[in-house]
């Protein structure tokens, strides 16, 4: 029992960082997406999942499906990746949510089954949500896939968002991993001195007290980041070096992702 | 991304996906997080922002790792907590909103785990609402205990059953409003498809039993650990003289001098009420409610004979209050009644927390004899 809990902890936190470095081997690849200004990979993309958003027809959502799958393709990102990280896992979530609403929407019934009556509206509406949820996360998924995290945010400072979230949003990046990492030292070191099953209420001691030491630890290193970065100067102006340059492609890429978004919007309108 | 024990992926129901909300609704929770990141980030920016930077940071990513932890709840199964309680206790309100959204962000961003349209309406059903929910509850509760007092332990786990709870529901309705709002000519919903009565119970029942339960484990399990091994992280958020504050963030001293001018001040404003022309709308008397009727309106004259439903009529013969229309009935000045009830109604509330507040440090008492 104990063992369960641990090592799910554990293999949790393991997905976490070898999605990480995935993302770091998939971005450093020769692609599409690879060979845009970050910028305009963080505009096109998120235009296109504001895009799926607006739509109100299946069609349009399902050609935007389609465009993310060719996306992906020419960013040299396998399908197979997307099918596993993405397709199934929301099938599995969201299907388990849009399946009953196949019976309970009211509408013109179409079939049944066991007694309940399957409706048009009920299979459109779910089929809509699924398509909806399934292209947003594989555009979002193809962003992060394709651009390192640094990229990510300096294109968003870029764009706008205030330099203090950007700084914050690059710490917390960054001692996650630092988190991650000690957390399941200290789980393993626990799991290593654990002989025999613990008792639901010990389980839960020790995970609060985990989490209390792993507490500890942040608000230290928060004291010694701080005393850091007065060492080195800081006096509360954050700077962001941004040393993206435009080139032709991007000239091109932008308008057309913005084009292919509000092509989609009239589409589905 | 939230894993389960065998390396499978399950997402947290309260982190909304994109999809499932509509564009209006996704830009009305979008500027309702703005209010609330512009105004947690002014009260941050008057503490030392080189100061602030790191341990917002920090506390970010312990809230996204707690968030990950699998815990073992009474009754054998597990449940993933969100860490906004303690972030609250430990940080204050404003230190917990803007931690939280960022891991909220980052989880969206980098892991997939909720939207990005929907960005806006997770951080504010469980960054906002949340850190406000689980300070307020913990601060209510926990009154003036001693720092080492069990009640602060109990507090911090009401804090967090309550705070996940009202996080939950407000997703639920933002999700059930969705149907009536968002459907095509044909009744097809565009976006969440239940209505209310079904996402209601649906989400609530998940939360009120396992998310909820492991919040309150959690944050209860934490002020403890943090009592023995480091109490001073909890004086920031305690109502205590400040010894030593530790790290965290003090709430603003003048707050509550502000509170009372505020009131004041909205208590002198109250007789703009008599400028507004009609009826609040929803707030009809029976004769008002019977001369808005379809038919009344349709026949437009006073014999009509379009009348209030007849359960109106029997029920609003049930309570009579004491100054209706906002005006005591030995006032002749309209102006004056309002300014009267105002201070009437604010003076009635303020005398029922005192009586709270009364009733909390009798119990503290018992508990803390020094």
């Amino acid at each position: 029992m104990s063992r369960g809990f641990i090592e799910s902890t554990t293999v949790g936190f393991g997905h976490a960082l070898t999605r990480a470095m995935l993302s770091e081997q998939t971005a450093r690849q020769r692609g599409l997406l690879q060979s845009l200004d970050p910028r305009v990979r963080v505009v096109g993309l998120l235009a296109l999942v504001l895009a799926v958003t607006l739509s109100r027809k299946i069609e349009a959502v399902a050609a935007l499906f389609a465009l993310a799958i060719l996306i992906a393709l020419l960013s040299r990102v396998s399908l197979s990746t997307l099918a596993k990280r993405v397709w199934l896992i929301v099938l599995g979530f969201t299907g388990v949510i849009a399946l009953p609403a196949i019976f309970s929407t009211p509408g013109r019934t179409v079939a049944s089954f066991a007694g309940l009556a399957i409706t048009e509206q009920g299979l459109r509406t779910a089929s809509l949500l699924i398509l909806r949820v399934e292209t947003a996360v594989t555009l979002t998924t193809l962003l992060v896939l394709c651009t390192p995290w640094a990229h990510v945010l300096k294109a968003l400072r870029a764009l706008g968002l205030p330099k203090e979230a950007v700084t914050m949003l690059a710490m917390t990046y960054r001692y996650v991993f630092l988190f991650v990492e000690t957390a399941v030292q200290m789980f393993e070191s626990r799991r290593s001195r654990t002989v025999g099953t613990l008792k639901p209420s010990d389980q839960r001691h020790m995970a609060a007290r985990t989490a209390g030491v792993l507490l500890s630890k942040s608000v230290a290193l928060s004291n010694d980041v701080y005393l850091a970065m007065q060492a080195r100067g800081f006096r509360g102006d954050v700077q962001i070096l941004s040393n993206f340059r435009m080139t032709v492609r991007d000239c091109f890429a932008l308008p057309a992702f913005v084009l292919a978004a509000a092509v989609v919007v009239w589409m589905g309108r | 991304m939230v894993y389960d024990g065998h390396g499978h992926a399950r997402r947290s129901r309260m982190h909304i996906p994109d999809g499932y909300l509509s564009p209006s609704t996704c830009a009305t929770l979008y500027a309702a997080a703005a209010a609330g990141w512009y105004s947690a980030l002014r009260r941050i920016k008057r503490v030392l922002l080189t100061r602030v930077i790191p341990l917002i940071s920090v506390f970010a990513a312990f809230s996204f790792v707690v968030m990950m932890f699998n815990l073992p709840l009474p009754g054998g199964t597990t449940g993933h907590a969100l860490g906004v309680t303690i972030a609250a206790i430990v940080l204050g309100p404003s230190g917990a909103i803007l931690a939280l959204s960022i891991a909220i962000a980052i989880q969206a961003l980098f892991f997939g785990d909720g939207g990005i349209s929907t960005l806006g309406a997770n951080c504010f059903n469980m960054a906002i609402v949340g850190s406000l929910v689980a300070y307020g509850s913990y601060r209510l509760i926990a009154a003036r205990a001693a720092i080492d007092a069990r009640r602060r332990v109990i507090a911090a786990a009401v804090a967090g059953y309550l705070a996940i709870n009202v996080s939950a529901l407000l997703a639920a309705v933002e999700f059930g409003i969705q149907p009536a709002l968002f459907h095509d000519a044909a009744g097809t919903p565009l976006y969440a498809p239940y209505p209310l009565s079904i996402a209601i119970p649906a989400m609530m029942i998940g939360h009120l039993t396992f998310a909820g339960l492991a919040e309150a484990v959690i944050s209860a399990g934490l002020v403890a650990y943090l009592q023995a091994a480091d109490p001073g992280l909890l004086r920031a958020t305690s109502g205590l003289p400040a010894e030593s504050v530790g790290t965290a963030l003090r709430p603003e001293a003048r707050s509550l001098q502000r509170l009372w001018l505020t009131i004041a001040a909205l208590m002198l404003l109250t007789p703009l009420g008599i400028l507004a022309a009609g009826t609040a709308w929803g707030e009809w008397s029976p004769s008002e409610l019977a001369r808005s009727t379809p038919a009344a309106v349709a026949a437009s004259s006073p014999e009509s004979s379009a009348s209030a439903p007849a359960g109106l009529q029997k029920l609003s013969n049930v309570w009579t209050a004491p100054f209706p229309a906002y005006a005591p009935t030995f006032v002749r000045s309209r102006g004056l009644g309002y300014l009267l009830s105002a201070m009437f109604g604010v003076g009635l509330l303020l005398i029922l927390s005192l009586l709270m507040r009364r009733l909390l440090d009798r119990n503290r008492g018992k508990e803390c004899p020094s």
